[in-house]
């Protein structure tokens, strides 16, 4: 192994119900690639084996905040946490959702240095060099980060989370925070859960049945619609779909919608922009169905259907029918 | 009766293929359209509500090229009231330079008697995605900052602002006024130029400004496309006929219930 380029790299994690999430998993695979100590800082409860869980992952140590400041999310105190528990890390990251990189925005803030969001790559650590993700995924930026401390981002999907090779048994590390009320001025005062079919479905489903323009219009969904029933799987529309009103736009795929990973994308009617392109491209298989057998969908998707959505899905489902009986 | 500056950016309007300029710091812009991002255009369109529900006034600025007073001009078409344009090249601006320069607008505005309550931005453009102008524009004016925003209702000397939380639902702020909020798309449906709207926007004078200070950059080294994969389409069929195929396929990937 390289002599360490970096003393420690300081990882945000956030947490749900199971643990450490699959993307801030993702970023402590990803940041071991910078062949340093991988320091964790967990705000608030963690969930139970979350420290086991971290050790799996090759982290040292678990710095830990906790306390009235962070019983509700305010990003500027998840920020002073951050600061307080960088110690001799010369990186700091988060894994690149809303609040990764809204609290990253912060804490670049707070050292005077600058941030660079959704890094998938390092070119080289000394000096710093790291490509991150740009135009809706479209194009990579080549990003020195020269500043004493550098803060990034880790994109969603940069890589597959995997346990390090070792698991260590980290030190847990309770910090004090000097929270100010400043900090707190922007806090959460209330949340409120989502519908039961807002994009937390479509996020975690194994088969997405995407729609787009060529759905010609709010009532061209029937079919689309049954071939979602008939498979178990959620909606997904283009963004023309949305901005024409034809389907909310909690069912939008995208760069400004949801970014979906499920086994099987059906892109029914889509063109396939690159903003579109950039929340569904991690499928593990696509199906694409157009009349237009140019279209970016059709020449990037594993396999295709040339033609009407309107007489092929119809003709899908009844088939799926038939089988089952 | 509330003030709100919003700040939106010029950025090339992306369908298919991206090209890049021959130095490869840039995107060949030559033949592309431009516009906003999609989080500027509910921006824009939050910043004209809160302007009429309070009869306040909705501010739009941006740091660019002249050519961005086309974008300039169609946020005063929907309905800001004045327009403000900090004339740099954006390219050799990063986000802690733009959020500086927005900054010096804000004091200037306030010097002549002129105060922001809010101050919107998209939650973060689509050419650069930096996340960040918002949250260092609010360090700088020291004031409350929330991304992600969805939608907001001002009353009073505070502001109720709503955006989607981890877990799919709904997180409520309740911040105190002056604030800076960074916009998502999706609470709001941005509305369209009228006729009069866009005659009334041709009448109304853009207030030019030079930055002051000297950008650092963005750090920027180059850009990179990604290698073209070829094609590895398997065409399974055309029309109906191919109902069958499309079925032995969900089966062998398992997908079919
Ligand atoms: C900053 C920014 C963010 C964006 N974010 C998103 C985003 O999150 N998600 C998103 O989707 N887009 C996004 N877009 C928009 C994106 O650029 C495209 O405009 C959009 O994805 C196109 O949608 P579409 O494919 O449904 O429509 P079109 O581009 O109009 O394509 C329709 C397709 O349907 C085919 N078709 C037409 N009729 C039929 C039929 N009867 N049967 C079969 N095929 C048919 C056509 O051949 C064509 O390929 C964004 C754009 C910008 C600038």
């Amino acid at each position: 192994m390289s002599p360490a380029t970096h003393a420690a790299v300081l990882v945000l994690v956030e947490t749900d119900g199971g643990g450490a999430t699959e993307v801030s998993r993702e970023t402590l695979t990803f940041v071991r690639g910078l062949d340093a100590d991988v320091h964790a800082l967990v705000v608030g409860d963690g969930p139970s084996g979350l420290v086991d869980q971290l050790g799996a992952y090759g982290v040292s140590v678990v710095h830990h905040a906790d306390g009235d400041a962070f019983t509700s999310y305010a990003a500027a105190a998840w920020a002073a946490a951050v600061v307080a528990a960088v110690g001799d890390a010369t990186v700091v990251t988060a894994a690149g959702t809303p609040r990764g990189n809204e609290v990253l925005a912060h804490v670049a803030c707070r050292l005077g240095v600058t941030m660079a969001a959704n890094v998938v790559e390092v070119d080289s650590t000394s000096p710093l060099v790291v490509s991150r993700q740009v135009l809706g995924g479209s194009a990579l930026e080549e990003i020195a980060l020269t500043d004493g401390v550098a803060v990034f981002s880790v994109a969603g999907h940069a890589c597959d989370p995997a346990e390090a090779e070792t698991s260590t048994t980290p030190v847990v590390h309770p910090i004090d925070v000097a929270v100010s009320d400043a900090d707190l001025r922007a806090r959460v005062v209330r949340t409120e859960p989502g519908e039961p079919d807002e994009s937390g479905g479509l996020k975690a489903a194994r088969v997405v049945v995407g729609a787009g323009r060529g759905a010609g219009g709010a009532d061209g969904f029937a079919d689309l619609l049954e071939l979602t029933e008939l498979l178990d799987a959620s909606l997904g529309v283009s963004r023309v779909v949305t901005s024409l009103g034809w389907r909310p736009h909690h069912e939008q795929v995208g760069q400004t919608g949801s970014r979906v990973s499920p086994d099987l994308y059906v892109a029914c009617g889509i063109s396939g922009a690159i903003q579109h392109w950039a929340g569904m491209s991690s499928s593990k298989t696509i199906l694409a169905i157009n009349t237009d057998p140019d279209a970016p969908m059709v020449t990037k998707a594993h396999y295709a259907v040339i033609g009407d959505l309107h007489e092929i899905v119809p003709a899908i489902n009844e088939e799926l029918r038939r089988r089952r009986s | 009766m509330s003030n709100v500056l919003v700040c939106i950016k010029r950025v090339p309007d992306l369908g298919g293929e991206i090209s890049l300029t021959a130095d490869a710091m840039a995107v060949d812009d030559s033949s592309l359209g431009h516009t906003v991002s999609p989080h500027e255009d509910c921006a824009v369109e939050l910043a004209i509500q809160v302007a009429k529900d309070t009869g306040g006034t909705a501010t739009v600025l941006t740091l660019g090229s002249s050519d961005a007073v086309e974008q300039l001009r169609n946020a005063l078409a929907l309905g800001c009231t004045a327009a403000v344009l900090v004339e740099a090249d954006a390219g050799a601006f990063g986000p802690a330079d733009v959020a500086a320069a927005i900054a010096d607008v804000v004091r200037a505005h306030e010097a002549a008697g002129t105060s922001y309550d809010l101050v919107l931005l998209g939650n973060d453009a689509s050419d650069t995605g930096d996340f960040q102008v918002g949250v260092r524009l609010s360090y700088l004016l020291d004031r409350p900052v929330v991304t992600g925003v969805s939608t907001l209702s001002v009353s009073g000397d505070r502001v109720d602002v709503r955006g989607s939380s981890p877990d799919g639902g709904t997180e409520i702020f309740d911040v105190a006024l002056p604030a800076v909020l960074t916009v998502s798309e999706g609470g709001v449906e941005p509305r369209y130029p009228s006729i009069p709207g866009r005659m009334k926007a041709k009448k109304i004078a853009v207030e030019e400004v030079v930055p002051t200070h000297e950008p650092a950059g963005p750090g920027r080294r180059r850009l990179k496309l990604p290698p073209l994969q070829p094609s590895q389409v398997e065409v399974l069929g055309e029309g109906p006929a191919a109902a069958g195929a499309v079925v032995d396929l969900l089966e062998k990937l398992g997908v079919v219930r």
